[in-house]
């Protein structure tokens, strides 16, 4: 045992400095430099005011935006949080329910899926590209818009699945709401 | 579409895994003399002779001082990180059991979390205590992976190596290169890799929001390659900053499985016989695309009582069913256990197929080193029992498997059970064990299984509605973890020292041969015969009761 406790200790303190804190700090340097935005969390500033991360979801309940995915965790990142409600679950079963009827009498249109359940984050980003399509009717009224030209916004926003086969068609709530601001203000 | 998809996804994987098993012979056999040179100056240093030979008992008490002294500098650090710096978010000191639980789950490559981790570890903590285990507690498994291969094919008495070289090289020239590549691909897809805290933002709407950050993109790549599987923050590689887009997802997914697979074909090149390798690639691929099958086909056709579609609660819409399927089977085939979607809301079955992958002892490739050490348990086992059934002495690469080959094969293999089924029944029935579960009903009763399972197998995923937090988990699963890391190590390694002192005899006629599509037959045979009958009586109890209970259109 002694024979190993020279060699233990040493090679545990000297991959400590190697994997703890060189390694670390070289990719920080190394991302700070090639990736800044990214990096640093992909921020998104609005008159120097940091109003959100276009990879983090945020609350959006008025009529004029896409609504972001429903959240076990309020839209919280510290920490984040799905329900984990396993699939027999009634109480999950009744909130679903419950989503899909708001959602039918908000947008006048069946819910898709990805809108009456909680994502795994809690701080998903998108939303389906048919659950945003869905959202175009309401969002054109509220913004006095032609919901085509609503459409059309939405469609260049959509995501494809990468080379066509892997994921999902979806769309990132924050990015396609601020051009929605952009192209169609809301009335004062 | 779909199967176009998984075709390209596994062809790629396999491409990789031949490449880097080519690339790992040479580094363990110390054939680049550039990168020998270092490690020697590396090992004097510690007073390390990297040519001297270990003996099993050597290697074994290596591996165990090592470890002990990582966790007794992790579990300093967890409680002393509100004195250290690098902690801008002025984070304080973890309890005592949950850094037992934490500082164990690092050094045994389990990575089961407790906590949530940017509201309860510093960076000082993610950085020199959480990403060096993470590469170290790889780099241990892969070091007993290579000393059992040398044991079970080398020429004999030809020793199983030294663990100060094995681990070492492993770290320096596998995964910290593995690591700074996928580290750079993962910043530039937006994983957060910065020194500054939480950002206050005032969303469009005027909600508050704090938007943790930190030096994530590092530890996340060594979480992959090393099957440790800890994440930066509480949910995993769910959470967009941890894996942002579909290429980050299908990257991090490779690299859960790659150095794992590239164990197989380091086998067959280590054994000079390159079909004893595709043998055991062939076993655990065949068993992982049997369990991904059927977690694609229950997540897809999705949950009728939630309405149609896929079953998206508890799921990331970029990543789909698909996806989420696709990593769900891998993290738990191999011992990775991040996530990015939450097992908990799985559909019955498809959760039953990730636990059996747990509960067969994480072999269907398993963590690193240690997928591959615990399948040649099974190949032990398989031929002993073809040994039975012809009435010959049973074989393995030309060395007699005898009855303390099997004895101990069997001490490993009973850590699974004593680990899931004796700790897990101690946990459903004391009180202050159960006021963890969050569902009612069967499911759960599979929270506690899937997580005494997850623990005991080294995994480190969960059904996250399971209050590990609680201090008789946080302390019994930590001493699973203890079970289920050195009950497979320490006899996995008297084996390979009992093996290495054999003579290897040449293939006769009656010899039965290892590489063919017969003992692959016989290999999954085992495994599930072995495995999965252990764990059916329970498993009925979970899964498959609340299979029956949804199919009769019952909820909890």
């Amino acid at each position: 045992m002694l024979t190993h406790l020279r060699p233990a200790i040493t090679l545990t303190l000297g991959f400590t400095l190697l994997t703890g804190l060189a390694y670390p700090l070289a990719i920080t340097g190394a991302a700070q430099a090639l990736f800044p935005a990214q990096a640093n969390g992909s921020l998104i500033e609005s008159d120097g005011t940091v109003i959100g991360s276009a990879l983090i979801a945020q609350s959006f309940t008025q009529a004029g935006y896409l609504h972001p995915r429903p959240s076990a965790s309020g839209y919280g990142a510290t920490p984040s949080g799905a329900s984990n409600l396993g699939p027999t679950n009634a109480a999950l079963i009744a909130s679903v329910a419950e989503r899909r009827a708001a959602y039918t009498a908000e947008n006048g249109a069946d819910a898709p899926i990805d809108a009456v359940t909680a994502s795994a984050s809690g701080l998903d980003p998108d939303i389906s590209a048919e659950n945003a399509a869905a959202q175009a009717t309401r969002i054109a009224t509220a913004r006095n818009a032609d919901p085509a030209a609503v459409q059309a916004l939405i469609a260049k926003h959509t995501t494809a699945p990468l080379l066509g086969l892997y994921g999902e068609p979806v769309v990132n709530v924050l990015q396609t709401n601020l051009a929605l601001d952009a192209a169609y203000p809301l009335p004062k | 579409m779909t199967l176009v998809s998984y075709v390209l996804y596994f062809a790629t994987l396999t491409a990789l895994g031949l490449g880097l098993a080519v690339w790992m012979q040479r580094v363990f056999e110390a054939r680049i003399p550039a990168l020998a040179a270092i490690d020697r100056v590396v090992l004097r240093s510690a007073g390390v002779d990297p040519d001297r030979q270990m003996n099993w008992t050597a290697y074994a008490m290596a591996v165990l001082v090592f470890n002990l002294a990582g966790f007794v500098l992790l579990y300093a650090l967890l409680r002393l990180q509100g004195y250290l710096p690098l902690n801008p978010d002025g984070i304080g000191a973890m309890s005592p059991d949950l850094a037992f639980n934490t500082a164990i789950s690092f050094v045994t490559n389990t990575n089961w979390q407790a906590y949530s981790g940017e509201a309860q570890l510093s960076y000082l903590s993610q950085m020199a205590g959480l990403t060096v285990q993470n590469f170290v507690s790889a780099a241990s498994g892969m070091a007993v992976g290579v000393a059992v291969i040398r044991g079970f094919t080398g020429a004999k008495d030809s020793g199983l190596g030294n663990f100060w070289a094995d681990m070492t090289r492993a770290t320096l020239w596998i995964l910290l290169p593995l690591s700074i590549l996928l580290a750079l691909f993962l910043a530039q897809q937006g994983v957060p890799q910065t020194l500054m805290g939480a950002v206050h933002s005032t969303g469009v709407e005027g909600a508050q929001q704090i938007i943790p950050r930190g030096p994530a993109a590092a530890q996340i790549a060594i979480k992959q390659l090393g099957t440790n599987g800890g994440g930066f923050f509480g949910v995993n590689s769910a959470h967009p900053f941890e894996n942002p887009t579909v290429a980050s997802d299908l990257a991090q997914c490779l690299s859960i499985l790659l150095i794992p697979v590239a164990f197989c074909f380091l086998f067959g090149a280590m054994a000079r016989d390159r079909r004893q390798g595709w043998a055991i690639f062939a076993t655990m691929g065949i068993l992982l695309l049997a369990g991904l099958a059927v977690v694609h086909f229950y997540e897809v056709a999705g949950n009728p009582s939630l309405g149609l579609g896929a079953n998206m609660e508890g799921k990331e819409a970029r990543f789909g069913a698909m996806l989420s399927s696709l990593w769900a089977a891998s993290t738990t085939a191999a011992s990775n256990g991040s996530v990015n979607a939450m097992h908990d809301s799985f559909m019955p079955l498809s959760g039953m197929v990730l636990m059996v992958f747990m509960q067969i002892g994480e072999v269907v490739f398993g963590g690193v080193g240690s997928g591959l050490y615990g399948m040649l348990l099974y190949c032990i086992i398989a031929v002993f029992l073809a040994g039975l059934m012809v009435g010959r002495t049973p074989e393995y690469l030309g060395r007699k498997i005898e009855a303390r080959e099997v004895t101990l094969a069997v001490v490993a293999f009973l850590s699974m059970p004593v680990g899931i089924l004796v700790v897990g029944a101690l946990a459903v029935t004391m009180p202050s064990a159960v006021a963890a579960i969050q569902d009612p009903g069967p499911h759960g009763f599979s929270e506690v299984l899937y997580a005494y399972s997850s623990a005991t197998g080294n995994n480190g995923s969960a059904f996250g509605g399971f209050g590990a937090g609680l201090p008789w988990h946080t302390t019994a699963i930590g001493l699973v973890m203890i079970l289920g890391r050195y009950a497979m190590i320490v006899p996995l390694l008297a084996i390979a020292g009992s093996l290495s002192r054999k003579t290897r005899a040449g293939a006769t006629a009656g010899t039965f041969p290892t590489h063919g599509p017969l003992f692959v037959t016989l290999l999954i045979l085992t495994v599930l015969i072995l495995g999965a009958l252990t764990f059916f009586p329970v498993l009925a109890l979970g899964p498959i009761a609340e299979e029956t209970a949804r199919a009769a259109g019952q909820s909890f």
